[in-house]
């Protein structure tokens, strides 16, 4: 025990679970610190009707256009909008549309590659087709298609990233299914009788999810940074409804007359929240498929 | 198998994949939201204009024989006709493809270097805070949203330091002109070459000026995975013997790294480019737009505000068929240096 | 004063798992002129205690501690410059697989002139190349051969190719890493002969490691025994296997078989070698030693002198 960490002694404390991450190197730390980031802003997020010192829709609660002070520590934009209110309630569209589209993504993505690739010939040729058409397609123009057609809407954005998506998950399961599937204990469940269902949820089923929900983190970090990219492109939401992305769009236009306040915080909080994702994401897939065998 | 074998059959496989693909931007565009035409006018119209209107763009025929149509018109090079003023899309598309292309390739040049680079630094310095700090880095890089890097790099790099342009691809009356002998014109669309080939230095370095933030922006963002690629390559490749071997005759670190690693690790990185290529367009179109870059990206984002979606439907399907040629080319490509892959 | 002398030299691994302690507190000196064998199972980190005199561990390998100083220079501390300097030109290697240590896409040539050229900046590259060819020829390569591509070699003479290399810039020593582990006996047979008569020409004090005892019976003034990252035993040839003292080096010595006893049955060391990453507690070698004693299973013997060498064992620890 003398090479256990000092940091993971005090974690222990609190926090047995963490520590096994924390033993874990590299991989566990991005998992912690990613964790750390998401979960914070979730938070922030959540509480923020609470703690938002003004409705973050309501205008000219301020001057336009005021540089971050002690009254307004983010400054206001061109409607009079409170800055720091709107970044604290500015996730909430991101985390619904990121949500909603996993849920798709899930129920749609899983089963069909779970039972196509289980089924092979071909059903799973078929599949595969359309899968790798869709995939090979720039996700952005693909999403921006779909959403162009749909309108503006949670929902939407949210049907579109999906449609982009699924593809990747099905891949991943596909790829499991087919080692998993070849190896001699399911061979052996299927001797002793058992049917092709027990044998995908029993048996295929809890081996590949751990990809899935590391495809799944990625998956979050991937559609907020699409749904940021849909409403810079106009086909995001109602303005009425606070949202980073709308305020990278306007803060846009606003960066010559040197007002960068409205466009770098949002901004950054997006990159912090993809990136949360995406650091458990890598440790996720790190832990799962360790890269360099020592 | 053969080289030929396998170009044959991969051609062959790319053909329904481009129908999937046409068939799926068709239900899309045109089945799914019901009635492409009226949903371009945001207010009521009168239903006679309607018809006459939809009449223009082949949009009264039944869905089957617009499919049909749809589908001839493409082989024949025809992307459809603009909702706005029922010019050929084609036009719009071909004109607005080289400044893509120019960003593209430029992009590509900045992502392969920084990657290889830090990817190199990376590995050299293993699990030492650089590593970590590199590795962080490409992680960021992929989670910052391109609009947002290219707008701090306007405001930084345009509006505060007045070092580079914020905007557009080359000062308006400058444009290169391309190569003229005699009767003969020869112009590629993109200006960096264009210019080389009139002979103007000062038109030169006006594209690179104008091109250089809009690419390091793109590229930066993509870089992320080259550096994760070359990391791992040049990992696995510094602890092999002949690497070690090459260290014990005292050879230069720089000569073992690059001369002797580097080797190894290239081939993926080809491949990986090729199918970065999507991710590539997709990133354009928002850094287009950031740079008010007048290329196809930009194109597709200001039909949408015109909700020309017939014209939407026609870029689309271009870019899908470029990357399903592009991939193909890069299988091929990758087939004839890699024997393995045909067996 | 001894040209390479190593001090309580501790190599780690670090990996995920565990540190594994490839070289635990080795020491030993080596004279010039003089050769020393160094033998042992897979894995007891004779090969690293070899890559660790020039400093050419891979990551996650580091030198956690001890000194090292080959020629006055204090290989462990000094700078990356200094040790580049010193491989191939003080100290030439010689490595295990000639096959994947040459530069595939190199002519040996080019090797050589590489070399000679990063050494000694000022050689032009025809006379590099002359001096290649002299080096080739004395090996028993036609020097034509100089334009050929390392696959066009066989393994022995791609062997021969790489002791050029290390002896291209006249180096003090030779250190040959399982030089002839993957040749076949009689190419084996004539590398070691080519190392004894270079040795005795050109003055070279040598390292040969190996895990082959009979090469090191014919060639070793002196030999160090190594088991799990320690040494067991360390004296002179003769001495050692007339009389080995460590049951280890017994068992060893035992196992090689010999033609001319009659009936002889083929004996072998019980059980396996050890984890690094949670060796046996005291001495290491004790779950396979036939005459282990209670206190070997709680104390680490160190390496005293006993007549003539040194040995780590309790059975000679009179104290």
């Amino acid at each position: 025990m003398n090479n256990e960490r000092p940091r993971g002694r005090i974690l222990a404390q609190f926090f047995p679970p963490l520590t096994g991450l924390a033993r874990r190197g590299l991989a566990g730390w991005a998992i912690l610190i990613g964790g750390a980031i998401v979960a914070v802003i979730a938070i922030m997020t959540t509480v923020s009707p609470w703690i938002s010192p003004y409705d973050p829709i309501a205008i000219n609660v301020g001057p336009l256009l005021s540089h971050p002070s002690s009254e307004f520590p983010l400054g206001t934009n061109h409607l009079g909008q409170d800055m720091l209110s709107r970044v604290y309630s500015g996730g909430a569209i991101m985390f619904q549309v990121a949500i909603l589209s996993v849920i798709v993504c899930l129920a749609v993505g899983v089963p069909i590659g779970l039972f196509a690739s289980y089924t092979g010939g071909y059903t799973d040729k078929v599949a595969s087709l359309v899968m790798d058409s869709i995939y090979a397609f720039p996700g952005l123009v693909l999403a921006i298609a779909i959403a162009a057609m749909l309108g503006p809407g949670v929902v939407n954005m949210a049907l579109s990233i999906a449609v982009v998506y699924v593809p990747s998950y099905f891949r991943i399961i596909r790829s499991q299914v087919l080692t998993i599937k070849e190896l001699p204990y399911v061979e052996a469940a299927h001797m002793m009788g058992a049917k092709p269902r027990t044998t995908l949820f029993r048996y295929i089923l809890p081996n590949v999810i751990p990809s899935i929900v590391a495809v799944a983190t990625i998956n979050f970090a991937d559609a907020i940074l699409t749904a940021a990219g849909l409403t810079f492109v106009g086909l995001g939401l109602p303005v009425s409804i606070p949202d980073w992305g709308w305020d990278l769009t306007y803060g846009r236009r606003l960066l010559p007359s040197g007002a960068w306040w409205v466009i770098t915080f949002p901004g950054l909080m997006v990159v912090l929240l993809a990136l949360g994702f995406t650091l458990i994401g890598e440790g996720l897939s790190e832990l799962f498929n360790p890269r360099l065998q020592r | 198998m053969s080289l030929r074998s396998y170009v044959i059959t991969r051609l062959l496989l790319t053909i329904p994949m481009i129908m999937l693909l046409l068939t799926f931007v068709f239900l899309v565009i045109r089945v799914l939201p019901g009635d492409p035409a009226s949903l371009h006018f945001e207010k009521q119209v009168d239903p006679q204009m309607l018809l006459e209107f939809k009449r223009q763009l082949g949009l009264d025929k039944p869905i089957e024989i617009q499919y049909v149509d749809y589908l001839v018109g493409l082989l024949r090079g025809d992307f459809g006709k603009s909702m706005q003023d029922f010019s050929p899309v084609s036009q719009q598309i071909f004109s607005a493809f080289p400044a893509t292309l120019e960003l593209a390739i430029c992009s590509t040049i900045v992502m392969i270097v920084v990657g290889i680079v830090l990817g190199v630094q990376a590995a050299r310095s293993y699990n030492s805070v650089q590593d970590h700090v590199i590795r962080v880095f490409g992680i960021a890089a992929y989670a910052t949203p391109v609009f947002f890097l290219g707008e701090v790099m306007i405001m930084v790099f345009a509006i505060y330091l007045h070092l580079f342009p914020a905007g557009d691809r080359i000062y308006p009356g400058m444009t290169p002109t391309g190569l003229t002998l005699g009767g003969l014109h020869l112009s590629t669309g993109l200006y960096t070459i264009d210019s080389v080939l009139e002979g103007n230095l000062s038109k030169f370095i006006m594209s690179l000026r104008y091109l250089l933030l809009p690419s390091l922006t793109l590229g930066t963002v993509l870089c992320g995975i080259f550096i994760r690629l070359t990391r791992g390559n040049m990992l696995e490749t510094l602890q092999s013997d002949f690497v070690t071997a090459a260290r014990a005759r005292g050879l230069k670190e720089r000569t073992v790294v690059y001369g002797y690693a580097l080797r190894n690790a290239f081939l993926p990185i080809l491949t990986m480019m090729g199918l970065e290529f999507a991710a590539l367009l997709a990133g354009a179109v928002l850094t287009e737009t950031t740079f008010s870059w007048p290329g196809l990206g930009r194109y597709l984002v200001d039909r949408i505000t015109f909700r020309d979606y017939t014209a939407i439907q026609g870029v689309v399907v271009f870019f899908g068929i470029l990357v399903a040629m592009v991939s193909l080319v890069v299988d091929i490509i990758y087939a004839y240096l890699d024997p393995r892959i045909r067996f | 004063m001894p040209l390479l002398d190593i001090q309580s030299l501790v190599v780690e691994y670090h990996t995920l798992r565990a540190n594994v302690k490839a070289v635990d507190r080795v020491s030993l000196s080596l004279e010039k002129g003089h050769t020393l064998g160094l033998v042992g199972e897979s894995g007891c980190g004779k090969s690293t205690l070899g890559l660790s005199t020039l400093r050419l561990i891979p990551p996650p390998g580091k030198i956690v501690s001890g000194q090292i100083t080959l020629d006055g220079i204090d290989i462990v501390n000094c700078s990356e410059e200094e040790i580049r300097r010193v491989r191939g030109k003080k100290v030439g290697y010689i490595f295990q697989d000639p096959m994947t240590s040459l530069n595939p896409v190199k002519k040996i040539g080019d090797h050589f002139v590489e070399m000679i050229r990063t050494h000694e900046p000022g050689v032009a590259k025809e006379d590099a190349l002359k001096r290649a060819e002299e080096m080739l020829s004395r090996l028993g390569i036609l020097p034509e051969r100089i334009n050929d591509f390392p696959h066009q070699f066989s393994g022995g003479m791609r062997q021969r190719v790489m002791i050029g290399l290390a002896l291209a810039l006249d180096p003090d020593m030779l250190i040959a890493d399982e030089p002839t582990t993957s040749l076949d006996v009689i190419v084996e047979a004539q590398i070691i002969e080519l190392l004894k008569e270079l040795k005795e020409s050109l003055s070279l004090t040598l390292i040969l490691i190996t895990h082959n005892i009979g090469i090191v019976a014919e060639t070793a003034d002196r030999v160090a025994v190594m088991y799990a990252g320690r040494i067991a035993e360390l004296g002179e040839t003769g001495a050692l296997f007339e009389k080995p003292m460590h049951p280890y080096t017994q068992a060893l010595l035992n196992s090689v078989p010999n033609i001319t006893k009659k009936g002889q049955i083929l004996s072998w060391i019980p059980g396996a070698p050890p984890d690094l990453a949670e060796p046996p507690t005291g001495c290491r070698f004790h779950p396979r030693c036939p005459y282990a004693l209670d206190r070997c299973k709680e104390e680490e013997p160190l390496l005293l002198k006993h007549n003539s060498s040194e040995v780590a064992c309790h059975l000679y620890d009179r104290r």
